[in-house]
C-alpha cells in the first residue's frame, strides 16, 4: 500500500471520529434501561416522552426557541445594516470599525461573559430575557457581518446608483434594490446567529439563574456520572434543531448558487 | 464638491451595532483592565501574585501544557485529512467537507457530554469492556487530562484542517513534478518541498487552535472534572463562587492580551476574516 493510499484511510477514520461519538445521543436516547446503555433489546421511546412530558425540560426548549429567534432577528437587523453601511463607506475608517466589530468573534467566550455579568448586574438584567437576547445577539451579529459582508461584495454598485437615478430614495433602494440581492447572505447570517445562540453555554452559565434557563443550561445541569437518558434525548432534540437549521442553510446556499453559481 | 466635515449618512446604518459592541464589550472590558489594578487595593498586586503565587503558577502551566500538547495533535491529525482531501477527485473532497461541517455544527456541550457516555467510568467503553472480561476495573478515561485533551482535539481538528487544505491548494502540481524529475523520491518531494510549501498553512491552523483553546472553558471543565483547572474555568470559580474580581480580571486580561497578540502574528499568515469565519461561513 502506497502512504498516500494509507494515508486516505487513516483521513477517513479521522473523519468519522469527527463526527460519530458526538452522535452516540441518539442510540442511547431509545435506550430500555434507566442508565445511559445502549439499546441492545429493543428501542423505547420512553425518555423522549419523558422529555415532553416534563415542564422543566419544555419550558427550556421554549425559552432557548424565543431567545434564539428574537437574538438572531436582532443580529440580523443591526449585523445587515452594518454590513451594508460599511459596505457604502468602503474607507480606511470604515475597515478600522469593521475590524472593532468583528471583535466578538476573538473574544474568549468566557471574557465576553465576563465582561456582559459585570454590566448586567447593576443594570439589574441578570437572570433575565432582555438581558440574554442581548448577549446572544452582540455575540452573533458579527456572523452576520460576514455572511453579508459576503454578499455584498458580489454585488453591482452600478445598481445601486441605478435605483438612486431612477428617484428611489436611500431607504427605498436598500430595500428593493439591495437586500434582494444579498438575500442569501441574510438569510446565512440569521441561521448562524440562531444556532450561536441556541447552542451558547458559556455566557449563559454566567447569565441564568433560575427565571431563564435554556435548555444548554439545563443539560450541562444534568450532565453528572449517572447521567439520567433523558439528557440524551435533549441533546438529540437540541442536535435535531441543529440540523433542521443546517438544512435551511443548505437550500439556501443552493438557491443561491443557481443563477450565478457562486457561493460564500 | 465642496469637502465638508459633514458625516457620511452610512454610519447611521453601522451606528447600532457600534453602539451595541461599545456598550456590551469596549466598556466593560475597560472596566474588567481597570479592575485588575484596583481590587481589592490598586497597585500591581493582582499581576504580582503570579510570581508569587504557586497556584496561579500551576494554573496557567496547565493551561499552557493542554493548549499546547492540543495544538501539535489537531495540527499533525488534521494535516492527515486534509493531505486526503487536497489529493483526491472535487466530489470525494466535497463529501469530506460535509463531515467537517457537521462536526463544525454539533454542539460542543453536546459533543462533551458525549465523551462522557462514551468513556465515562460507567459509560459504554468501560461497560463494554469489563463485560467483554478484559478489564475488572473501569478505565479512568476522563475526568482528568486524557480527557480534556481526546475533547479539545476532537473539537479542534477542523479548525487546523482549514487553513492547511487551503495552503495545499495552491501549490502548484508543476512544483512537486520538478522535484521528481529531478530524482528525488515521493518521501523526499513530500519532506523537503511539499510540507515546506505547506507551512504557512500549518503555522495558521497552529495558531488559530491554540488562540481557541486558551479560552475553552465547557470541554475542560466537564471533563477535566474539577481536576484540570485551566485558566477559563479558574475565571469562572473567581467571578460566581469566590467573588474575586480583581484575580479575574487579572487573567483575563492576560488571555485577552495574548489572544490578541496571537492574533496580530496570525493576521501576517492568513487573511483573519478568513480565519474568524471557521466553519459557519
Amino acid at each position: 500500500m502506497t502512504p498516500a493510499r494509507l494515508n486516505h484511510i487513516i483521513a477517513w477514520s479521522l473523519l468519522v471520529f469527527l463526527v460519530a461519538p458526538a452522535l452516540i445521543a441518539i442510540p442511547v436516547s431509545l435506550t430500555t434501561e434507566n442508565y445511559l446503555s445502549l439499546p441492545w433489546d429493543g428501542i423505547s421511546l420512553q425518555y423522549y416522552r419523558e422529555v415532553f412530558n416534563s415542564p422543566e425540560w419544555m419550558s427550556s426548549f421554549l425559552q432557548s426557541t424565543v431567545i434564539g429567534l428574537t437574538s438572531a432577528a436582532l443580529a440580523t437587523v443591526v449585523g445587515t445594516l452594518a454590513a451594508v453601511g460599511l459596505w457604502r463607506l468602503s474607507s480606511r475608517w470604515g475597515e478600522v470599525v469593521r475590524g472593532l466589530l468583528l471583535l466578538p468573534l476573538v473574544i474568549p467566550p468566557i471574557i465576553a461573559a465576563m465582561a456582559f455579568y459585570r454590566l448586567f448586574v447593576p443594570l439589574g438584567l441578570i437572570d433575565s430575557y432582555l438581558g440574554l437576547i442581548l448577549a446572544h445577539a452582540v455575540l452573533a451579529a458579527p456572523l452576520v457581518l460576514i455572511t453579508v459582508g459576503a454578499s455584498l461584495a458580489g454585488f453591482d454598485r452600478r445598481l445601486e446608483q441605478a435605483s438612486r437615478n431612477l428617484g428611489a430614495s436611500s431607504a427605498q433602494t436598500l430595500w428593493r434594490v439591495i437586500l434582494p440581492s444579498i438575500r442569501p447572505g441574510v438569510i446565512s447570517g440569521a441561521v448562524f446567529a440562531f444556532i450561536a445562540s441556541w447552542d451558547e453555554i458559556v455566557v449563559t452559565l454566567f447569565l441564568s439563574k433560575f427565571t431563564v434557563y435554556t435548555l444548554p443550561r439545563r443539560m450541562w445541569n444534568g450532565i453528572r456520572e449517572n447521567t439520567d437518558p433523558a439528557v440524551a434525548a435533549a441533546a438529540v432534540i437540541l442536535l435535531g434543531v441543529t440540523f433542521a437549521a443546517f438544512l435551511i442553510w443548505g437550500i439556501a446556499q443552493r438557491r443561491a448558487a443557481k443563477p450565478q453559481s457562486k457561493s460564500t | 464638491m465642496t469637502r465638508t466635515q459633514r458625516l457620511n449618512p452610512a454610519w447611521f446604518l453601522v451606528a447600532p451595532l457600534l453602539a451595541l459592541v461599545a456598550v456590551m464589550f469596549a466598556g466593560p472590558l475597560v472596566n474588567i483592565l481597570w479592575l485588575s489594578f484596583t481590587d481589592p487595593e490598586p497597585g500591581i498586586a493582582n499581576y504580582a501574585a503570579l510570581i508569587e503565587k504557586a497556584s496561579l503558577q500551576k494554573l496557567l502551566w496547565t493551561t499552557l501544557r493542554v493548549c499546547l500538547i492540543t495544538t501539535v495533535l489537531s495540527v499533525v491529525l488534521g494535516y492527515s485529512i486534509a493531505y486526503a482531501m487536497a489529493n483526491v477527485a472535487e466530489s470525494s473532497r466535497q463529501r469530506m467537507m460535509l463531515f467537517i461541517l457537521i462536526s463544525f455544527w454539533i454542539s460542543v456541550l453536546v459533543r462533551t457530554f458525549s465523551w462522557i457516555m462514551l468513556l465515562g467510568r460507567n459509560g459504554l467503553l468501560n461497560n463494554g469492556l469489563i463485560e467483554l472480561g478484559l478489564i475488572s476495573e473501569p478505565i479512568a478515561f476522563v475526568r482528568n487530562e486524557l480527557g480534556v485533551l481526546i475533547g479539545m482535539v476532537h473539537y479542534m481538528i477542523p479548525y487546523a484542517v482549514l487553513p492547511i487544505l487551503a495552503a495545499m491548494q495552491g501549490i502548484d502540481g508543476r512544483v512537486l513534478q520538478a522535484s521528481r524529475n529531478l530524482g528525488a523520491s515521493p518521501a523526499q518531494t513530500f519532506w523537503r518541498v511539499y510540507l515546506p510549501l505547506t507551512k504557512p498553512g500549518v503555522i495558521a491552523g497552529a495558531l488559530l487552535v491554540f488562540i481557541l483553546s486558551l479560552g475553552f472553558y465547557v470541554t475542560p471543565a466537564i471533563l477535566g472534572g474539577g481536576k484540570v483547572l485551566m485558566v477559563a474555568e479558574y475565571i469562572s470559580v473567581q467571578v460566581l463562587i469566590t467573588l474575586k474580581w480583581g484575580t479575574a480580571a487579572m487573567l483575563a486580561v492576560l488571555m485577552l492580551g495574548s489572544v490578541l497578540g496571537l492574533l496580530y502574528v496570525l493576521s501576517r499568515f492568513m487573511k483573519l476574516s478568513a480565519a474568524l469565519g471557521g466553519g459557519r461561513t
